[in-house]
């Protein structure tokens, strides 16, 4: 690991703008680290020629005095994202070997601002998975490692974005959100993931998965990283009909780290059975680190908390089953024809050898919550309930200005040690779905290690469109953790 | 309320996914875990609740009635399985 790829995002660009390394030297060290880490598995195609052509075009602006926002800094994308040109697959045999001829809305826009392009990232299939093992590009790795040397899960669904960024591989990286995604697997690798509020990134040339829950988002070293990157990703897009029109407010300026006036609620309901004790104690501790900053902390109630996992297990799978039809072996993607087969055969037999397990099960209950006959009990039920979930944070967010939780109920955990209990699986999202189902704003900031030695994460949750206030809350958080661990390098 | 084997067949046939018959049963029992867990949602009171159709409030927006993309059907082929005199290829529908 060498100086360069530990420089956090903000520093990597006052180093270039001061001339102390160029963007060449900055990109050639990132594709060493990604040669150097393939035993983790996170990307699913390198891409070091597009890394270096960046680096040209940021040096010669650096020279030129032109450089843009993200001129010379090296991502990974993950690989839900449309890349022209480059192999998209989300992590599907039924995707394998597609090359998208267009760039979705937030890689172009990074580009724009002049990032290069490591590789693609390696991701749960379709997004659909909270471990990355539902990939059919093989698991990725945690850089962590247990202390008794077993290796572990990144979490997921964007599992190569967080170990890419945890092991050093990548400046920063894209990740999506459709219930925890980002915030998951950021506080299993200790890094930060922020998910903004529904709307604010657009989601054109985004493989989708569940529409009214998907949002993209940055996952990074730290808050400063996170807030730079969603600069370049955020804005409206009249290509996506949810895209929000509305300005993108300065983030970073937003970090000034005082709290003062500011109240943090505490949902009683997140106070949930069977979790670790270090997890408990570590949500105690930030409501402190908090308090220090200033703020005020307040009790709050979230009533229908509990029925958030089971909606979301409703109304995801259920757009999933939707958006999954168009891989029908017609247009794209790959095919399988039974001999003498027509045309219903045809789609039968390839969306049954693309498709893996989880992604199958997911299809089959949404093809059947929203089948003649079990709509209402199910669908409309869940739609209902989904209101009722809103309907407590807005009140809530007449108590308080941000709401602070734990990420996840646990650490990071073993490899296949969930893999034959889907329901034990989704509980990892117990505590980052509410906030999906109702489009708000929620980071993960690493906050501290168990008794193992693995890093843990507290969620803060923002309400609609006030990123500042949650940035600036996550800012304060991370000031007060000085969480500095590292996984030790093994690969 | 638990799905049963010609149900999972039936649905597997609506999603367009060939399920051999040894895969009906695991399915069947993986189905119905996922069922009866979301089966909490029932004791929720929802009367006068309305469903939720957007999280965020917005609008849809209009715009003009023209053409702002097109010839592109190289791009549109370029991925298709069974590309054919410029068109998509499917298995005979037509006896």
């Amino acid at each position: 690991m060498s100086d360069l790829t530990n420089l956090p995002i903000a520093a990597m660009r006052d180093g270039l703008n001061r001339k102390d390394f160029s963007a060449k030297e900055l990109a050639e060290a990132h594709i060493r680290a990604v040669e150097g880490a393939r035993t983790l598995n996170a990307f699913t195609v390198e891409t070091p020629e597009r890394a270096l052509a960046a680096a040209d075009a940021a040096d010669k602006d650096f020279a030129a005095g032109t450089a843009k926002p993200l001129s010379g800094i090296p991502l990974g994308i993950k690989d839900l994202f449309c890349t022209e040109g480059v192999e998209t697959s989300a992590s599907s045999n039924i995707l394998k070997g597609f090359v998208p001829q267009y760039e979705s809305t937030i890689s172009a826009r990074l580009f724009a601002d002049g990032a290069g392009m490591l590789g693609k990232l390696n991701l749960d299939e379709f997004a659909m998975g909270s471990s990355t093992e539902t990939s059919a590009c093989g698991d990725t790795i945690n850089p962590w490692r247990a202390a008794d040397g077993r290796n572990l899960v990144p979490g997921g669904s964007s599992g190569g974005s967080s170990t890419a960024v945890a092991a050093r591989l990548v400046a920063g990286a894209t990740g999506t959100d459709t219930g925890g995604s980002i915030r998951q697997p950021a506080a299993f690798t200790g890094i930060t993931g922020f998910k903004p509020t529904y709307g604010r990134c657009s989601r054109w040339g985004t493989v989708a998965f569940a529409s009214s829950l998907d949002q993209a988002g940055p996952m990074a070293r730290d808050v400063r990283d996170c807030a730079i990157l969603l600069q370049s990703m955020a804005g409206f897009d009249a290509k996506d009909s949810t895209s929000l029109e509305l300005p993108v407010p300065d983030f970073e300026a937003a970090l000034t780290g005082d709290l003062l006036g500011k109240r943090v609620g505490i949902p009683r309901e997140y106070a949930i059975d069977n979790i670790p004790a270090d997890i408990t104690a570590l949500w105690e501790a930030g409501r402190a680190m908090l308090r220090d900053a200033g703020a005020e902390i307040v009790d709050i109630s979230l009533p229908h908390t509990k029925y958030a996992l089971p909606t979301y297990y409703i109304i995801a799978p259920a757009e999933a089953s939707s958006n999954l039809a168009r891989y029908d072996g017609v247009r794209y993607g790959q095919r399988e024809t039974p001999d003498g087969g027509n045309l219903i055969d045809m789609y039968e037999a390839t969306r049954s050898a693309g498709f893996g397990d989880e992604v199958k099960r997911r299809i089959m209950i949404g093809t059947y919550v929203l089948s003649a006959g079990y709509y209402d009990a199910y669908y409309l039920q869940a739609q209902k309930v989904r209101t009722l979930i809103k309907r407590d944070f807005e009140q809530a967010f007449r108590e308080c200005d941000v709401i602070l939780t734990p990420t996840a109920p646990s650490a990071a955990f073993p490899l296949a040690e969930k893999m034959d209990d889907p329901v034990s699986m989704y509980l990892n999202d117990v505590f980052c779905v509410p906030a999906s189902l109702a489009g708000l704003p929620a980071m993960s900031v690493p906050v501290g290690l168990n008794a193992d030695g693995l890093p843990l994460g507290l969620q803060l949750i923002g309400d609609a469109l006030d990123e500042e206030g949650l940035f600036n809350a996550g800012y304060a958080l991370e000031r007060a953790a000085g969480f500095s661990a590292q996984p030790e390098k093994w690969w | 309320m638990s799905v049963d084997a010609d149900t999972v067949r039936k649905i597997a046939h609506l999603a367009r996914i060939k399920l051999p018959d040894e895969r009906v049963e695991p399915m069947m029992n993986e189905l119905n875990n996922i069922l009866d867990w979301v089966e909490q949602l029932r004791e929720v009171d929802t009367a006068d609740v309305e469903p939720t159709t957007a999280v965020i409030a917005n609008r849809l927006r209009w715009r003009e009635d023209e053409v702002t993309d097109g010839n592109v059907q190289e791009k549109v082929l370029a991925n298709a399985p069974k590309p054919l005199h410029g068109f998509f290829a499917v298995p005979k529908v037509i006896e």
